[in-house]
């Protein structure tokens, strides 16, 4: 147990290490200063501008950035979906995986696109090797959205009288070749040497030592591993996603996994206070995530490693804590870190199934997507968090009686409106969602048999519903994978959901992105509201909490807290 | 918008190729040079060359003369594999939970108090080719037995096949059962076939 808090402090204190200098390089990518990457990268990113048209040159305003944010999205939309529709025909696919069928290829299109990568297929029985390409193609292009959509919105918050925000075809380039390719290669080379396989040969079978047929299926996973953990993507090459020991063979994979989780959502954090010029402004976002983060990091894992009753009830020794569906060579305290990590940047991997979860492990799991800030996705993240401190410095502005300014930029009626609305979709579709899938499981007759959607009875099976819509809107794509989700509802419900959860809280901070860009920046007075103090931390912290955990109390209490509470030794 | 349309297709096709396409080529040819038998798949091949399996993979074991590996909830099926997905309150769980305690009780002949949760529990992947070290050990005395053997010289590999944590602090300590029955097998022989094969306390 001392031995796993220390790898756990480990990972964590060289998480942060590593994200000062990496938030630093992207700082530099962004604002056109010279990196230690440009002799290999630039030309690669000419090249592709080139290709890309003469378009990616022009300045956009709010309006155009978000047109063709959502133009260009729509059309991988348009690509993924007739690929996996086609797959059965289409070439690389030596293990004869058939088309997928209509409802399954729109949700999966439409997951991989909106960095959720929520599966309701199984892996490796799902997509032949050309899809699990494509998707890998999503997984560089949708996390590069995300990042430039970040970029916009600092530009507008930093920017003074700007009537533009930058180019979207020309920062989504330089997002994918500049930022995630290089250490995608370097990370995909790591765990192919770790025992990750990169083939085209198809599944080999083998006559087993004891004499079964063993059909082993494997692939180019290496490559997509590796850029789906970077870009918080989350979509695996197989079912167990990153508990398959070809996704993350050893320790060492294990740790490189769980640094790559954390470190460009961290890292971005730093990247805002490079370019805003305020590295207080940054420090205190930072230092207020950590906050949320390490409370919840060390509840799932007290969780996780405790022994557990039902195991203790057999007389068998618990000292390993929960096992089920976790890995030897990982151990419960280092999945209980990965869930945590996982569920709070949106990635939504998994190195053990969080069905088996403890209850309250399983709470941590889904407040991290509750909340979706905390680090948060790579450039969503910070996004979300973004909306908080708008409200967040709203409120300190009614309390103290002055007119609220962030950054010396006055916030208006309409910032709040745009804020407010954001803040109030994600609830509203995880509670909407689960409420509707409720109701068809109340009015169906014998639910369990003709629906056939809950793995787990009681209280947990109504924590699969809940996990499902939160993982949707939150765009992580981890699941309580006990759900029977590949049915025409669940694809379709929670492919809508993922549409708004991601499309909104992007589209309408770049609204406010932009509105506040148009305005001056105000000298900075002693009677200007600080935003690098511990005390807007705290406030930022609490408002956090209580507008963005609080009203899914409801739920919580029906879910996990009631199945933990229920338990029977 | 016919622009917008341009950009974005084009925007499509650049990245499709460089990402779908080139990146995986790169990955592929380089872990293709350096580490030949990493990216086929860690396949073990016996004497002859056949694979005989990998050692990432778990493989059924049942036999009295080997270790076995920790349950599977998909029958060590390597081409579709998963977890339970049973939460801890599920009775199904439960009651796996008490067969597989009898069932080792009953095949290692020990006390209920030394049988450690990985050995009752299903993997996440179904595959998990490793065992702790004293879910090795409870197995110890069964496998010398089976091959004649002192428990201290099937002891002695089963150390000898330990791998500690990373850096001795990341991870856990675990032992690969197929790498550790082929030593077995390298360093004693291959075990005779036995002679009551049946559903012996079957490990799923």
């Amino acid at each position: 147990m001392v031995l796993d808090i220390f790898a756990i402090a480990f990972t964590i204190g060289l998480a942060i290490a590593m994200s000062l200098p990496l938030g630093r390089y992207m700082a530099r990518v962004f604002l056109d200063r010279p990196t230690w990457l440009d002799r290999a990268l630039v030309p690669v990113e000419r090249a592709a501008l080139r290709a890309a048209g003469a378009h990616a040159a022009e300045e956009q305003d709010w309006r155009a950035y978000a047109r063709s944010l959502l133009v260009s999205n729509a059309c991988m939309w348009v690509v993924a979906l007739a690929v996996l529709v086609l797959q059965g025909v289409l070439p690389l696919n030596p293990d004869g995986i058939a088309g997928m069928g209509p409802t399954l290829a729109f949700h999966t299109a439409v997951s991989f696109v909106t960095n959720t990568n929520l599966q309701h297929y199984s892996g490796e029985a799902g997509l032949s090797y050309l899809s699990q390409m494509m998707m890998t193609w999503l997984q560089f292009v949708s996390a590069a959205t995300g990042i430039a959509a970040f970029v916009a919105i600092v530009r507008g918050l930093g920017g003074s009288r700007i009537a533009t925000l930058g180019n979207f075809h020309a920062d989504l380039m330089r997002a994918a070749v500049r930022i995630l390719l290089p250490f995608a290669v370097a990370l995909a080379l790591l765990f192919a040497w770790q025992g990750v396989p990169s083939t085209f040969a198809g599944a080999v079978q083998v006559e087993t030592v004891e004499g079964d047929v063993q059909v082993i299926a494997r692939g180019p996973v290496a490559a997509m591993v590796a850029i789906k953990q970077l870009g918080t993507n989350g979509g695996g090459f197989f079912g167990p996603n990153s508990s398959h020991p070809f996704e993350n063979p050893t320790p060492l994979t294990n740790l490189a996994s769980i640094l790559a989780i954390l470190l460009i959502p961290m890292g971005l954090i730093w990247t805002s206070g490079e370019m805003l010029e305020r590295r207080g402004f940054a420090r205190m976002i930072f230092a207020t995530m950590l906050a949320l983060y390490i409370p919840l990091l060390v509840v799932i894992v007290r969780a996780e490693t405790a022994p557990p009753a039902a195991v203790l009830g057999v007389g068998a020794d618990a000292a390993q804590g929960s096992m089920e569906g976790k890995e030897v060579r990982h151990g419960a305290a280092l999945t209980g870190l990965w869930a945590v990590s996982t569920t709070i940047t949106s990635n939504g991997s998994v190195n053990g199934m969080h069905d088996s979860l403890t209850p309250t492990g399983g709470l941590v799991a889904l407040s991290g997507m509750w909340l979706n800030n905390i680090f948060g996705g790579v450039g969503v993240g910070f996004i979300n968090m973004f909306v908080f401190i708008v409200v967040t410095t709203f409120l300190a502005g009614m309390m103290t009686g002055h007119a609220p300014a962030l950054l010396g930029k006055k916030l208006e009626a309409r910032e709040m409106r745009l804020a407010s609305m954001v803040l109030l979709l994600h609830p509203l579709l995880i509670l909407g969602g689960s409420a509707l899938a409720c109701w068809v499981w109340t009015s169906a007759p014998a639910a369990a048999d003709t629906l056939g959607w809950l793995g787990n009875p009681g209280a947990r099976g109504f924590s699969e519903i809940v996990y499902e819509f939160s993982s949707a809107a939150a765009n992580n794509g981890s699941g309580f994978e006990g759900l029977g989700d590949d049915t025409a509802f669940w694809n379709i419900a929670t492919g809508l959901v993922m549409l708004l959860g991601r499309y909104v809280p992007i589209v309408a901070p770049l609204a406010l992105a932009g509105a506040l860009g148009e305005r001056p920046t105000a000298e900075e007075t002693p009677g200007s509201l600080r935003t690098d103090t511990v005390t807007f931390a705290a406030a930022l912290w609490s408002v956090v909490l209580v507008l963005g955990l609080l009203m899914f109390l409801p739920v919580a209490m029906l879910g996990p807290i009631a199945e933990a509470l229920t338990q029977a030794a | 918008m016919t622009r917008e349309l341009s950009s974005g297709l084009r925007a499509v096709a650049v990245t499709l190729v460089g990402f779908g396409v080139a990146y995986h080529v790169l990955v592929w040819g380089v872990a293709q040079v350096f580490f030949p038998q990493q990216a086929a798949g860690s396949l073990v091949r016996a004497a002859d060359g056949t694979a005989v399996g990998s050692t990432l993979i778990a493989q059924r074991f049942v036999r009295s003369a080997y270790f076995h590996p920790r349950p599977s909830a998909v029958g060590y099926d390597a081409a579709a594999s998963g977890g339970s997905n049973h939460g801890p309150g599920n009775p199904d769980y439960r009651d796996a939970l008490r067969q597989r305690a009898d069932a080792i009780q009953e095949r290692e002949r020990v006390r209920r108090a030394e049988i450690h949760v990985d050995m009752l529990t299903a993997s996440g992947s179904g595959l998990d080719p490793h065992i702790s070290p004293p879910t090795a050990s409870l197995q110890v005395a069964r496998v010398a037995a089976a091959r004649g053997l002192e428990a201290s010289a099937v002891g002695r590999v089963v150390e000898a096949q330990v791998q500690p944590p990373l850096w001795g602090f990341f991870g856990k300590s675990r032992i690969n059962v197929l790498e550790l029955n082929r030593a077995l097998d390298e360093a004693f022989g291959r075990p005779h076939a036995e002679a009551a094969r049946g559903a012996h306390g079957a490990t799923r």
